[in-house]
This record gives C-alpha cells, structure tokens and sequence, in this order.
C-alpha cells in the first residue's frame, strides 16, 4: 500500500489497511455469490500488474484467488473479544488454509451474511457450525478438481497449509491453480464432510489475535480514526434529563470560535426514549474536535427538562426497598414456600442493592457519516450493523440499499455500542451542514447519557427445615426493565431479563417462590455485560454462601447437594405465565445440565485448593453459575489489610463452555471478565439527582486500576465435545458474589450493597 | 489562533492552532496521527500518552503552547519496525484485546523502562496506575513488562 490513511479516495469509499484490504481485494459486495451451494467466479483486475485473479466464492464468508491468497470475511464486530480471528480460524482449519497467508476482511452491515448483531455472547455459539461448513464446501471442491487432475479417488486426498496434497503419489498443488476449475463445480447433497476432531490445527489451540501487531503499533483503526476529505467534528450538548428537549438556544459566543463552522439542533425522540435514536441537543460543527468542545462550552442552552427532572436515584432505592417487602407479581412458582416458612426452623432475609452502571468503554462513542445524493454511508464502532443500516434508512428516508454501514474495531462496547443512536447523530449533522461529519462523545458524555446498567432492590429469603435441609427460596426483584427504554408502560421485568439468573434458579428446593415489582424508569436502560445475571447471582449466590453457613455445610458441598443427581432440567413448567428462555436456543438443544456444573465446581475446588487455611485478613469465597449457556464456577481468594483495604491475590475460575475454539482468546475473556467484574463490585456507581447523572468522569464513575487489580487469574477449561458456548460474558456473574463470600471469610463482614464499602 | 512549530517523531510540523488545543488533538486532528487515543480529556485514563523528552505525558491535558522545542514521541515513532522490546513482549503475550488503551499503556510502559530498567512489580504497578483497561488486560501488561525487563543473566 502506497497510502497510509485508511480514507484516500474522494468519494469515501473505503480503501485502507487496517483490515488489510488490498487494491486487487475490493470486490463490490454484490459481485460475491451468497448461500448454499451457489459458487461465484469473480474477475477482479490488478492495478499494479495485469494478471487478471479469479475468485473461488462458495458463500459469503470466504474467498479463494488464483493467487492463492485466502481472503476470510469476519462479519461480527470485533470489541475485544478476538471474534475477528476466531471464527475465521474455524474456516481456515476445516478448509486447510495456510493461517499465516489469509487475510481477515470485514463485513459491512448486510443481512446476506446472516446475524451481525454481535451481542448476547452468540458469535461462536451461533457461527461455528456455518464456519466449518464454508470451509469444509471449498475445501471438497478443490479436493474434486485435483483429484481429478491427478487421476486419484478423492478420498485420497486431502488439503494443507493452502494446498491440495496427495500423500501416496507426494504430489501438492496450490489452491489457486484450482480455483477456477473448482467453481464450475456443484456439490451432491451430503458430501461435505467435517473434520474429525484430531485433525484440528487451529481449533482448540492458542491462535494470538490477527490485529495484534496493528494494535501495539498503532495503526489499528477504531471508530474515530476514520477519516475522511473535507470532515468536520461535531461535539453535541444533549439535554441532561432523559426525555427533555431544547426550548431556545444562543450560539452566539460559540461561533465565535475560531474553527467552528456551523450549529445544529439535534431534534431527540423525548420518551420514549428508544434504543436506537438522539437524544435532543445542539451540535456544534467545527474542523476539529477542540473547536468544537470548545463552542460547545459556550452555547447558551434553555431546556425542557420533561417529567424526569426530579428523578433521584437514593429516593428510588429507598422506594423500591420498600415495595419489595410486600407481596409482588408472582413469575415462579414450585410448592408452596409460605409453607415451608411456617415450619422452618431458621428463616435468613435479606435486601440486595447494586446502583446503576455506566458501560465505560475507554473509546467513547463516535461514528462518521457521509449524506449526499440520495446516499449514506458511515463508519462507526457498532456492535449491529444491520440494525444501524436499517435505523440510518428510517431516519434519513433512505432505502436501505443507499445505507452502507462499514465497521471499525471497537475500543471496548459491552452492549453500549449496540445502539445506534451515535450514528443516526453524525448522519442527521452530515445531512444539515452538507459535510461529511464525525460526532465525538466525550468522557462526560457517555457517563452523562449511556444506556445505563439499572439498579435494582432484592430481597431474598431462604427457609431452613427442622431437617437443616434448604426448604424455600423466595425472591423479590425490582429494577427499571430494558423495555421500558421502548415503552415507558413497561414497568416489570421481562421474562428475558428474570431468565438471566433468576428464574433458572437451578438448586433442587422443594419451595421456590420468585415475584416482581413495578419499577418506573426515568433513564435510558440498556444492557451491560451479562446484564440482569449481574445483581441476581449477587443476591442468590452470596445468600447461599449464607445459608451454607447457617446449615453448618461447606459452600462447595452444599452447591453439588442441591444441584442434586445428574440431569436436566428445565424451568419452563414453573414460570407463570411465560416461558424460560434459555438465551434463545430451545432447551433441547442446549439443555441444563446439572453434571456439567458440578464438574466444574469439583474443579475449581480442586485447583483453588479449596478448604484450604489462610492467614487471619485472607479468605476464599465461591460462586458458580451458568450463563450463555455456560457453566462457570468462581472461587476468589482476597485479603483486607488492617486498613479495611481489599486486596485480590488470586481468582480462580473453571469453565464448560462446549468445544473450546481459540483458548488464548477463552483465557483472556476471563482474565478481563474478572477485572471488568472487580470494578463493577469494588468501585463504579451511577446516582441521578434532579434527573442529572453526577459523575462527570473516571474520577467520579471509578474503575479499577492496576494496584487494586486481582494479580492473578487461573482459567481452567473443560475438555468438552459439546456444541461451543459464549465466554464473553459468562465470567462476570459469579465475580461479585465469590469475592463478597470471600471478603466474609475473611474478616466476617456480609456485603448486602454494591459496591463493596468497608469503610476503608 | 497562533502558529506553532512542534516536533513529533523527530519530523517538525509547522501547526496554527488555538494555542490551549492539547497536543491531543493537534496530532490527530492537524498532524493526522491517529495512534495516540481519546478516552477522558482529563488526564484521568492515559490513552493519549505519548512522551515528552523521554517522559510520559497525558496529551489531551498538555496544550500545544507549552510543548516549546520539545521532543514529542508518539506510537508511530515509538520504534521504525513496531519492535521496540515493550511491543514485542506486548506481541509475545498476547496482550491487547480491544487495543484501545494499548498504545497509551505502550507509551506509558516505554518510558517506565527507559527510567527504570528493571522495575519491581510494585513499582510496575504504581508506573501504570494511570493507565486504564476497560477490557481488563492487566495482568498481561504487567506480565510483559516484567518479560521484557528480565535480565536473563541475573
């Protein structure tokens, strides 16, 4: 490449490095074939030689050249996850690629190459199957054609490190010599064979990320280093209330500024607020970034505030702890736990409280856009393409085919880049001021107007029976629900979000009673990293902890007596009026099964050196749940000090997550879901007065820093054959609970509220 | 608006900027290096850090008027390969997973090691303590530090 900005042509169109796209590469999208056994030849002419290279297309998420460069189309956004060398390495091994000569190129948002939305942690658990497949159908149709070249049975052959090879005659030919015999070619019913276990080079392995070396140098492209001829900077003031728009404006002063080119009122949706529109605000547009935080600092703003301006986050809990002590609707019901509290012989109760949360990516939202004859394209560091294509074509009138979506990597996203609504801002500014524009969020910005973690109050109670046998669990939930971003009406919890570790409450108790509460939102609610599982598996697997105690049993041997024998269970037959979603895959096909929790509970015991005695301050504390379809279980060893100051030597997890695909990346989620989680239970809170958030900054929404951060995390995975699973997600949940339980063991303190305070 | 002329990467480029615009912005915006990150404007993160003579600065709290005749050094002018021993034990470890902070931790960890050759864990902690990960790669920064500080005849 001759050119090192990722943007050199006028019109926009995308021409870079960072996704390592060559001149000879860019294939207009629609010049691939897509699905099943539909096979594409593409000519693409140089431009620096005139060798014409031919393409070997058999879906939509691979193509081979003459050449014999391997180009992999990574369709889901990359956020840290790894996804980008992930499933392509699943195609590469089942096709026999050479790893070190495929090139990874990324997808625009399109429904032709199936769900984009990258989210729900679903990109392998949805993708690995369809990935072999891609492999294995070019891989057979290479094998056809030299095989027939070399007069050999096909089943002879075989293909490696980008070639075809014939091991009895020693003979080896290149994939790109096949190609273009190889697309003439169909594919009987049934002959794709996948690869045997034992013939994986790549799945099951350490394979380091493929945009590695562009990260420590600098050159990876995230949402804001798109660029383009001729952009302009938009910082925006939004309205600080949720639901509020602009009465009057001045911008007087804020034009004044040299550098500021034009100011525009960004027309909000008010309440709902939804998932994916603006807030209201002004814009102001400049030709950089400091121009424009700069004008922004001197509009002279006047706002409706609308009927959230009292909201006050304190006065909620105080509220909702209240209401939670009285009777709620009832979504689980089995036996009759008013019951078992009569005849009980201990009843522990108690209040759970964990505040709002702001997702805090360190990449603050942003996302350029270009509105011009009749067109948009963006690029933007989204989680959903689609959905942004589909929102951009909505606002803009637009039919989607005008919307191009492009994906940049994302600096952390967490669920907060899902929604689209920092992009729809850039395309309504490029609309208005006839530029191309790049809207920049500042740190207070996301802080100020995330979609927001909500808080929630819980009361748990746990029945113990004259037989020191666990004989009821009831617990009351209320928490602002993600739906009423939508629909302000909505005021429960969906089936949804209790599915997240409530109502799949999978401990063998003859009475379980779960009831919810009305809880009025008066902010945007989202989704944050394993979502609801965040403050449920806090109340449930720290008050367990608890009863374990009361009960005179170990935690560890109480949780594999509860799990009981090893089966399956389901939990549709006890929710009242609603189903179990089981992360939306129908549970016979990912059942709950109770012997792959136990086993990795037996094994985090064994490697944590669970039982073991530690000095007086130290402790270790457990936690074990299942989340995205997930078995995870947790064990944290922790140390306070004299001054009451939490240290976190160790963490231990052990985790079933099926076939495990790319174990660096599985390890690494780990390690990350618990430093992430370490912030959630030690240091980050959101609280609202007058309908305002607070905290403005990382000084005020605090997360962890390396001295305070757990020094050493162990990642034990499970050998398995089972279809592969999330592990994005999945290490968050049980975090919280293992190090509260831990900090009890340690110096005797229950935790109740989040985050952990004490008083150091 | 004023006239500046600032080093970067041992390259002089003449800028006019307003002269509080942080070094930030002048090297994303105006010298059109896009490595050095965003994340607060407020010194609070680190994902901007570049150096400053061989010092590790915030660059989005350092306004273009202070820099003088001093010598900026980003990610890209960090080493001519991409193999300075921080970004190669960075490689070695697998350490990135969004790499949004990486370049400001890189920075931060390069100028540690140029003052302190052979940091103690603690001292590796407290040198990086301004530098946050969202993703939470901490223990794999620490670890490469650590690896690429090592003298093996110790």
């Amino acid at each position: 490449m001759k050119n090192d900005s990722l943007f050199n042509k006028e019109d926009g169109s995308i021409e870079g490095r960072v996704f390592k796209v060559s001149r000879r590469d860019i294939l207009k999208a629609g010049a691939l074939l897509a699905g099943g056994l539909v096979f594409g030849v593409t000519l693409v002419r140089c431009d620096n030689s005139t060798k014409e290279v031919t393409h070997l297309s058999p879906n939509v998420y691979l193509k081979i050249g003459s050449d014999g460069l391997v180009t992999i189309i990574a369709h889901r956004s990359e956020m840290g996850q790894g996804i980008r060398t992930s499933l392509p390495l699943i195609v590469a091994d089942e096709l026999g690629a050479d790893w070190s000569r495929v090139k990874i190129e990324q997808a625009e948002g399109d429904v032709k190459y199936n769900d984009q939305n990258t989210d729900g942690s679903y990109s392998v658990r949805m993708f690995y199957k369809p990935m072999r497949e891609a492999g294995a159908t070019a891989r057979y149709l290479l094998i056809q054609v030299a095989a027939q070249k070399w007069q050999v049975p096909a089943e002879e052959c075989d293909t490696e490190n980008g070639n075809v090879v014939h091991k009895a005659s020693n003979r080896t030919i290149n994939f790109g010599e096949l190609v273009e015999e190889a697309s003439g070619i169909s594919v009987p019913p049934g002959e794709i064979k996948l690869k045997e276990k034992n013939a994986f080079k790549l799945i099951g392995k350490e394979t380091p990320i493929v945009d590695l070396h562009d990260i420590v140098t600098g050159k990876a492209i995230f949402g804001a280093d798109a660029d383009i001829k001729g952009l302009k900077v938009a910082v925006i003031a939004r309205c600080p209330v949720v639901g509020g728009s602009v009465k009057s404006f001045n911008d007087a002063k804020a034009k004044e500024i040299a550098g500021v080119v034009g100011v525009y009122e960004v027309k909000g949706v008010g309440l709902p607020a939804t998932l994916s529109k603006p807030l209201s605000g002004v814009a102001v547009v400049a030709d950089n970034t400091w121009a424009a935080m700069k004008g922004r600092d001197l509009l002279e703003i006047e706002w409706e505030l609308g009927p959230n301006a009292s909201y006050d986050s304190d006065k909620e809990i105080a509220e909702l702890t209240e209401k939670v002590s009285g009777k709620g609707s009832v979504r689980r019901t089995r036996g009759d736990f008013d019951k078992a509290r009569k005849s009980a012989k201990k009843v522990i109760e108690h209040t759970y409280i964990a505040p709002h949360l702001a997702h805090a990516t360190i990449e603050p939202p942003t996302a350029l856009a270009v509105v011009k004859d009749g067109s948009c394209e963006v690029w933007a560091c989204t989680q959903n393409p689609q959905g942004a294509r589909k929102v951009l074509a909505e606002v803009l009138g637009l039919p989607e085919e005008k919307v191009k979506v492009n994906v940049t990597l994302l600096g952390g996203a967490f669920g907060r880049k899902s929604k689209p609504d920092f992009i729809v801002e850039a395309a309504v500014l490029a609309k208005a001021s006839g530029s191309p524009v790049r809207v920049q969020w500042t740190r207070e910005d996301d802080l100020h107007h995330d979609y927001f973690h909500s808080l929630s109050v819980q009361r748990a109670v746990a029945t113990i029976g004259k037989d020191n046998k666990l004989t009821g669990w009831s617990h009351h939930i209320a928490y602002p629900t993600i739906g009423a971003t939508e629909n302000v009406a909505e005021l429960q919890p969906s089936d949804g979000e209790l599915g997240l570790g409530a109502t799949d409450f999978p401990y063998d108790v003859p009475a379980i009673k779960i009831e919810t509460y009305d809880a009025p939102s008066h902010l945007r609610v989202g989704w944050l990293r394993s979502v609801r599982n965040i403050p449920q598996v806090f109340a449930i697997a720290t008050m367990m902890d608890e009863i374990a105690e009361a009960r005179g049993v170990d935690p560890v041997a109480q949780a594999i007596e509860l799990l009981g024998e090893d089966r399956q269970i389901t939990f549709s037959e006890e929710i009242l009026d609603g189903t179990y979603p089981n992360y939306g895959e129908d549970i016979a096909n990912y059942p709950w099964e109770t012997g792959r929790m136990k086993a990795v509970i037996e094994r985090v015991a064994k490697e944590s050196g669970w039982g073991k005695k530690l000095p007086k301050g130290s402790g270790l504390g457990f936690a074990a749940h299942k989340s995205f379809l997930t078995y995870v279980a947790c064990v944290v060893e922790v140390k306070v000090d004299e001054n009451k100051k939490i240290s976190i030597p160790n963490v231990y997890y052990a985790v079933d997550c099926g076939v495990a695909v790319n174990v660096d990346r599985i390890k690494s989620q780990f390690e990350g879901g618990a430093q992430f989680t370490a912030s959630l239970a030690l240091k980050s809170a959101i609280t609202f007065k007058d309908g305002r958030v607070e905290q403005n900054n990382f000084d005020g929404y605090q997360i962890i820093r390396m001295p305070e951060s757990p020094k050493n995390i162990h990642v034990h995975i499970i050998e398995s054959d089972s279809k592969p699973t999330g592990v994005g997600e999945p290490p968050v949940p049980p975090f919280t609970p293992a190090l509260c339980n831990a900090i009890y063991a340690a110096v005797g303190k229950r935790i109740y509220t989040l985050p952990i305070d004490l008083g150091a | 608006m004023a006239r500046y002329s600032i080093n970067v990467n041992g390259k002089t480029h003449d800028v006019e900027a307003l002269e509080d615009m942080p070094v930030l912005w002048i090297l994303r915006d105006i010298v059109g290096l896009k490595g050095t990150k965003f994340g607060c404007g407020k010194a609070l993160c680190g994902a901007c850090t570049v150096h400053l003579n061989d010092n590790a600065v915030r660059s989005c709290s350092l306004p273009v008027s202070a820099v003088g005749d001093g010598k900026i050094t980003t990610i890209e002018g960090l080493s001519e390969h991409g193999d300075h021993p921080i970004q190669k034990a960075w490689e070695k470890f697998v350490v990135p997973q969004c790499g949004y902070c990486q370049t400001g931790q890189i920075m931060n960890a390069a100028a540690l090691i140029k003052s302190n050759p052979q940091p103690s864990e603690e001292q590796i902690e407290q040198a990086m303590q301004g530098n946050l990960c969202r993703c939470g790669t901490y223990t794999r920064i620490k670890a490469a530090i650590m690896d690429a500080t090592s003298n093996p005849n110790a």
